[in-house]
């Protein structure tokens, strides 16, 4: 098995297939977002409590999940550097923490929007939304801690280790968090309460999830490819490529 | 072939020691995160008010911040020192295991930081006008959680002790990773000043202390040498 | 100071030509990049009989994207004093680091006694010394109590050690129960060379011993050096000036010289 996945271990055969893959990906993308956004916004049927305001579960629900997907996603990556010593992985565990945190605040601003008006507050400590909000807190550290150190290779190795302290912590956090909210019942209102979702609205939240999960994947390639190159700088094949880009750059402008 | 075996405990107090002998010649570095300490919980009367029904419904969460920032403040000393006058290299260099070094150095951090927190808690208690039957578990979650403070953020200071502007960044690494022990410490607080039995919550600090106290030192380990790198 | 022409064009293999200044008999490379990739088994790159006590292979360090030294293979074998040479900033104290194991390279390995260093780490620490730019000198403690916590640190035996002896031969007479923080740094430099007197480890790593060390310290120092490798260590040092009593033909020397990009 090993074997097999020994040539994409090489920075230049991952760079050249992952933009291979940008093309598909984001055509798959495209597509099952589309789709999925006008079925969700247009044809699903409202719900019957809370009308159309509770169409923004088609954005909250997969970004909640995708937030948290992509930070265990994050953590396999760190586990595969530290043990297999494979320094790809560490570009590809830099490339995720952005979008992670980037969907982390989607799901906490969506969530927040969907709340003013069921509970007509902006902000409920909400189990939910309070573990999203120290979700947010770790990808945050995981961010800083990547950009305060020059090197590329150390932050990669520094970033690893904190994210996988963080996957530890998240369930211990989050069962607490679940806990306390339980505790101090006086505020909290049960938002999905494991609503049976009706066919006609499953359809489209799977296409919607789907459409996001892809663009996820799209976006990391992109960010993947370009922390390759960073990584890379001083390698031949680097160096070509800018080369050729200039070259194409100096052709276009005349 | 040159002899190095030191048996783990001979290690473990050798290192102990050292950083207790040097806490002690400088004393500053007992006494500011404990005054610290004091001052942050006597801010919260004056910002919120003098009335004691109120005071004691939030004590304790206000002294259990409060030792966490305390504790924050003083984590720095875990390893800067040792990093920036060479010493750590020199450990990282030796023959012992990382873990038990790492592991006496944390223990030390809590004799010289968590203790004494502990030994000042029930005065500050007494301010607050906590619930007399709480005192009995503010003692005991301090005792138990403490030494998870010192441990986990052993971790963000051994990230960040290669960093010249660490400070702020290891109260964002830091914090987040508190937050069960906060939960849990000031829900068994609470339960004991309503007279109901707290052991459940005592359990779990219990087992946050035991895990970490296995895994945090290779956390420590690993990131000491990526910080010295 | 070599030019490196290819780095500007990027059609070029990184490692086309000998990109370091390497003057010393046992500092080789390989000259085709394929080559390395299809050796991946850490075999003693150089055809020397002896097992050598220190070797690396392919060490390529890059610092704040800049080449510092690019497949260098090393050898050091008992009895060897090796002198790092370079300008500032060429890469001496990265050098020193990787082989030390404090650092990484970006590429290659370091072999103790023809194992990689992070297999073997108990027993390459038990036999490796080295003092860096930091003396690792806590100004809390007295001379004596961080020479003995450093030595018990590394292994020795509390009681065979007389710490007294040990800080004349330096010449810190007198100060055994100063405090460290009242001490000059030339003094400070001296409580951590202190250390080699005691020393069983066979490798001693040593970058800048002679910094704020006087000439009389510097000549005692090049002393405990030959005693070290007459009984079967090795020393691996950088300094400014030249080892006064060696013979330049006893001493071998890797130098390092800027890289252009």
């Amino acid at each position: 098995m090993w074997k097999w996945l020994h040539p994409y271990a090489n920075p230049e055969v991952s760079y050249h297939f992952t933009g291979k893959l940008i093309p598909w990906l984001s055509a798959l993308t495209a597509l099952f977002l589309s789709i999925g956004i006008t079925w969700a916004l247009a044809f699903a049927p409202a719900d019957y409590q809370q009308g159309d305001s509770f169409r923004i579960f088609y954005l909250h629900v997969p970004a909640a999940s995708l937030s948290m997907g992509i930070y265990v996603g994050m953590a396999i990556a760190a586990f595969t550097s530290m043990v297999w010593q494979f320094k790809l992985a560490d570009a590809s565990a830099a490339a995720m923490a952005p979008v992670g945190a980037t969907f982390t605040a989607i799901a906490l601003i969506t969530g927040a929007a969907w709340g003013k008006p069921m509970w007509g507050t902006w902000w409920i400590w909400d189990a939910r939304l309070t573990s999203e909000l120290i979700l947010l807190f770790l990808y945050l550290g995981v961010i800083a801690l990547h950009n305060a150190f020059e090197d590329k290779n150390l932050a990669g190795k520094a970033a690893g280790i904190l994210t996988l302290v963080g996957v530890i912590n998240i369930p211990i956090i989050k069962y607490s968090v679940e806990w306390w909210n339980t505790l101090h019942q006086g505020s909290t209102v049960s938002k999905l309460g494991k609503p049976s979702m009706s066919i006609d609205m499953l359809w489209p939240f799977l296409f919607c999830f789907l459409g996001f999960a892809l663009l996820v994947a799209t976006i990391i390639c992109i960010r993947f490819r370009s922390e390759i190159l960073a990584r890379n700088s001083i390698r031949p094949w680097v160096r070509a490529l800018v080369a050729e880009h200039l070259l194409q750059e100096k052709n276009n402008a005349v | 072939m040159p002899s190095a075996n030191l048996s783990y405990r001979a290690v473990f107090a050798l290192v102990l020691k050292r950083d207790l002998t040097i806490a002690l010649r400088h004393k500053d570095d007992i006494i500011n995160p404990l005054l610290f300490f004091v001052i942050v919980v006597t801010l919260f009367p004056l910002g919120i008010g003098p009335e004691a029904q109120t005071l004691s419904r939030i004590a304790p969460g206000i002294i259990w911040v409060a030792a966490l920032l305390a504790t924050l403040l003083s984590l720095d000393r875990l390893f800067k020192s040792d990093h920036n006058d060479g010493s750590l290299e020199q450990m990282l260099l030796s023959p012992q295991p990382i873990f038990i070094l790492v592991l006496a150095k944390i223990v030390a951090h809590w004799l010289i930081t968590g203790l004494p927190l502990i030994l000042v808690a029930p005065l500050l208690a007494v301010l607050l006008h906590l619930n007399e039957q709480s005192y009995g578990a503010l003692m005991l979650t301090l005792l138990l959680g403490t030494p998870i403070l010192s441990l986990l953020g052993a971790i963000g200071v051994a990230l960040t002790v290669g960093i010249k502007k660490g400070g702020v960044l290891l109260s964002l690494l830091v914090l987040p990773l508190y937050i069960p022990v906060l939960i849990f410490a000031t829900s068994a607080i609470d339960t004991a000043a309503l007279g109901l039995p707290y052991s459940g919550q005592l359990a779990i600090i219990a087992a946050l202390f035991f895990g970490s106290l296995t895994l945090a030192p290779f956390a420590v380990g690993a990131a000491l040498k990526v910080s010295t790198n | 100071m070599i030019l490196r022409k290819e780095l500007h064009d990027p059609n070029q293999k990184l490692t086309d030509k000998h990109p370091l200044d390497l003057t010393t008999y046992n500092v080789n490379r390989h000259l085709d990049r394929k080559n390395r990739e299809i050796a991946t088994l850490p075999v003693n790159p150089t055809t020397n009989q002896a097992k050598p006590l220190l070797s690396a292979a392919n060490l390529t360090c890059i610092r704040e994207e800049r080449l510092l030294f690019d497949q260098l293979n090393i050898e050091i074998n008992a009895g060897d004093i090796v002198q790092v040479e370079g300008p500032n900033g060429s890469g001496k104290t990265s050098l020193l680091r990787i082989l030390a194991g404090l650092s990484q390279p970006f590429e290659g390995d370091v072999f103790f006694n023809n194992h990689a260093i992070n297999t073997c780490k108990e027993e390459f620490h038990q036999d490796l010394l080295y003092l860096g730019h930091l003396p690792g000198v806590k100004g809390e403690m007295s001379a004596q109590e961080n020479l003995s916590f450093n030595l018990a640190l590394h292994g020795a035996n509390d009681k065979e050690v007389n710490t007294e002896a040990i800080l004349a031969e330096v010449n810190l007479t007198g100060f055994e129960d100063s405090l460290a923080s009242h001490l000059s740094a030339g003094q400070h430099r001296r409580i951590s060379l202190a250390r080699l007197y005691q020393s069983k480890a066979r490798i001693w790593i040593l970058d800048e011993p002679f910094t704020a060390i006087d000439k009389q310290g510097v000549q005692a120092l090049e002393q405990l050096f030959k005693v070290h490798i007459a009984q079967g260590g090795c020393v691996i040092l950088t300094t400014h000036q030249d080892l006064l009593t060696f013979a330049p033909q006893q001493v071998k020397k890797i130098t390092l010289d800027y890289v252009f990009e």
